[in-house]
């Protein structure tokens, strides 16, 4: 069985971003950028599927610009088999991005999609559960665990819900999305990396893959989040306990 | 029923207008009118708050908004949610009923068709979810039945196609228009959109309720996922997501032992208690604590924060609430940055004087 998993280039986690002074977005440019953190515990799961000798291949996709083929080789280093690029230049919406995963699912033909459950850019939280509507496969969304039976051809997944954990068992092909308990990614190792200097990552462009690239929405401005009033510091308890009472009326 | 409400909205429109050659425009206008179907979740027998602010929330689309709830699952349980749904808010038009073993679970697959079929049968112009994982799971699937582009995580809505959302963990926030002709489908932010809280004594007259017709609903997807078993945290605090206060522990706390203290004190607050991604990690408290981006969003009226540094993840699950109040050994912490109220000073002291002096409740 092959593993296809799709990763996400990103601003990296520990950046405070900044908006764009014409209010176009967020400054991009300069700015150090990663694999998006979900994206990495999809990748390490499923490798660790095919170290369990449950899978065969695993293949890393990403799409957007030309720095994709960077979060590529990162994620062959990390020991994925080979890469594909869907080369795009402009946004890309989710809806856009899960029909451009259905067309590759269709080339490759695997029997399992992992992504992480949501980019930290866009926090949008939505292309696991659009790609798995798109090929009409069962779902496991926020995966906290993975449990795979290749003889029944299915795979039980711990999802994190609101009130607790939910355990589901889906026919395989499948969509999983991760969370952030499901593992502890590894770090790629110099001799890795050097490795996937030579790993292949084929390029794909939406024409080739016959998806056109529309969207129905639209960005009208990206701005600045209110900031909040400063506060001050109190010197005891007594004094919190006062203003909790006394000033904001909480208690 | 939905159709009907439609069709009364069209007749009323072309009906008003005096010209006949104005008909294209009357039109125009009737696609621009709206309803809206809100995928309704229930527990025990009642609607979850959550759903009802997405009533609230469905109000701010327009005015002459007729906003049906979508109820599935199966058994007397979900004969009492509708009933409650019918009550739930004066604002709710109808209430829609699928009652089958398919809906016994909450699963993405046969719910996303269900909202599909609704959707074909009557095309409301709005479909509405809460960003629970409920809603995050069913809602994008159902988008992508019907070649729509979702927006998630609504806080705002400016009017019936444009909305705003937070990105970059709450750090910007992001303007979106919807251009597409299918409809506009939102998870919202159930803290932006609160219900009045005196609705609940008022009376208003009951929405009828309806059944859905689910005789043509396929079997190709459902089947392929079977839900296995639910372990939930039983706890009598109230639900984090919705608590008036919220108590919060971080690192800080060191164990797990220590954090029975930050139990003890939401105890006396009525408070639900939080954690930072930190303590979950540590095992200190189970994961569905966690308060952040990939955790839970808060907006209490009252967030104390005992031994939380205040990392960005953590803050975009929070910083919405009304009096932030921190506690912290480290005058440096970012977390003072946001706090109302911070006391600088040893946690391990701090809780028991305050569980001390803070007055009973009432």
């Amino acid at each position: 069985m092959k593993i296809m998993v799709a990763i996400k280039r990103v601003v990296d986690y520990a950046v405070k971003i900044r908006v764009k002074p014409d209010k176009s977005g967020v400054e991009t440019q300069n700015v150090k950028m990663s694999m998006n953190p979900f994206c990495e515990i999809a990748l390490e799961e499923a490798l660790r599927i095919k170290e369990s000798g449950m899978a065969s291949e695993v293949v890393a996709v990403s799409m957007g610009p030309a720095q994709c083929v960077d979060t590529l080789r990162t994620g062959l280093a990390m020991g994925a088999d080979r890469g594909i690029h869907v080369e795009a230049t402009g946004a890309l919406f989710p809806l856009s991005v899960a029909k451009l995963l259905r067309a590759l699912v269709e080339v490759e033909k695997p029997g399992l999609l992992i992504l992480g459950k949501q980019a930290i850019d866009d926090d949008c939280n939505q292309t696991g559960q659009m790609i798995a509507g798109l090929l009409n496969w069962p779902q496991g969304t926020f995966a906290s665990k993975v449990v795979l039976d290749k003889e029944k051809h299915e795979v039980m997944v711990d999802r994190e819900i609101d009130g607790g954990l939910e355990t589901l068992c889906l026919d395989l092909p499948a969509v999983i999305t991760t969370d952030l308990r499901l593992n502890q990614p590894r770090y790629a190792t110099l001799p890795n990396i050097m490795k996937a200097k030579s790993k292949v990552i084929k390029k794909f462009t939406p024409q080739d893959l016959n998806v056109e690239i529309k969207s129905d929405m639209e960005v009208v401005q990206v701005t600045e989040p209110p900031k909040r009033k400063a506060g001050v510091i109190v010197s005891s308890v007594d004094e919190l306990v006062d203003k909790l009472k006394n000033e904001a009326h909480v208690i | 029923m939905a159709i009907g409400l439609v069709l009364r909205a069209l007749r009323r429109r072309i009906g008003n207008d005096p010209a006949p050659k104005s008909q294209i425009f009357s039109l125009a206008s009737v696609s621009r009118s709206v309803s809206t179907l809100i995928l309704a979740e229930h527990e025990g027998g009642a609607v979850k708050a959550q759903s009802i602010s997405a009533v609230e929330a469905a109000k701010s689309l327009g005015d002459d908004n007729s906003i049906s709830l979508l109820l599935a699952g199966s058994g007397p349980s979900l004969s009492k949610a509708a009933a409650h749904a019918a009550a739930c808010h004066p604002s709710v038009s109808q209430v829609l009923v699928a009652d089958s073993d398919k809906f016994a679970y909450p699963l993405a697959e046969s719910w996303a068709k269900l909202v599909h079929l609704v959707q074909q049968k009557a095309t409301y112009s709005h479909v509405i979810a809460t960003s629970s994982s409920f809603g995050k799971n069913i809602l994008p699937r159902a988008a992508a039945l019907l070649d729509v582009s979702p927006i998630t995580d609504v806080i705002e809505i400016s009017n019936s196609h444009l909305f705003v959302r937070p990105i970059y963990a709450g750090n910007a926030l992001c303007t979106v228009k919807y251009t597409g002709a299918g409809p506009c489908m939102l998870t919202i932010r159930s803290t932006s959109f609160p219900v009045s809280p005196l609705l609940s004594d008022s009376k208003f007259d009951e929405a009828p309720v309806s059944q859905v017709d689910i005789s043509t609903f396929g079997e190709d997807s459902v089947g392929k996922s079977r839900f296995i078993k639910v372990t939930s945290q039983d706890t009598e605090r109230p639900d984090l997501a919705n608590a008036r206060v919220v108590v919060t522990g971080g690192r800080g706390l060191k164990n797990a032992e220590n954090f029975k203290m930050i139990e003890k004190l939401a105890e006396k607050l009525s408070a639900a208690v939080g954690a930072t991604r930190a303590a979950v990690d540590a095992g200190f408290v189970p994961n569905d604590l966690q308060v952040g981006q990939t955790g839970k969003i808060v907006a209490p009226e009252l967030y104390i924060a005992f031994g939380v540094s205040g990392a960005i993840q953590h803050l975009a699950g929070m910083k919405d609430s009304k009096v932030i109040v921190a506690v912290n050994k480290d005058a440096d912490a970012p977390i003072f940055q946001v706090a109302d109220y911070g006391l600088v000073g040893d946690l391990f002291e701090v809780i028991p004087e305050l569980l001390d002096k803070l007055p009973e409740k009432k």
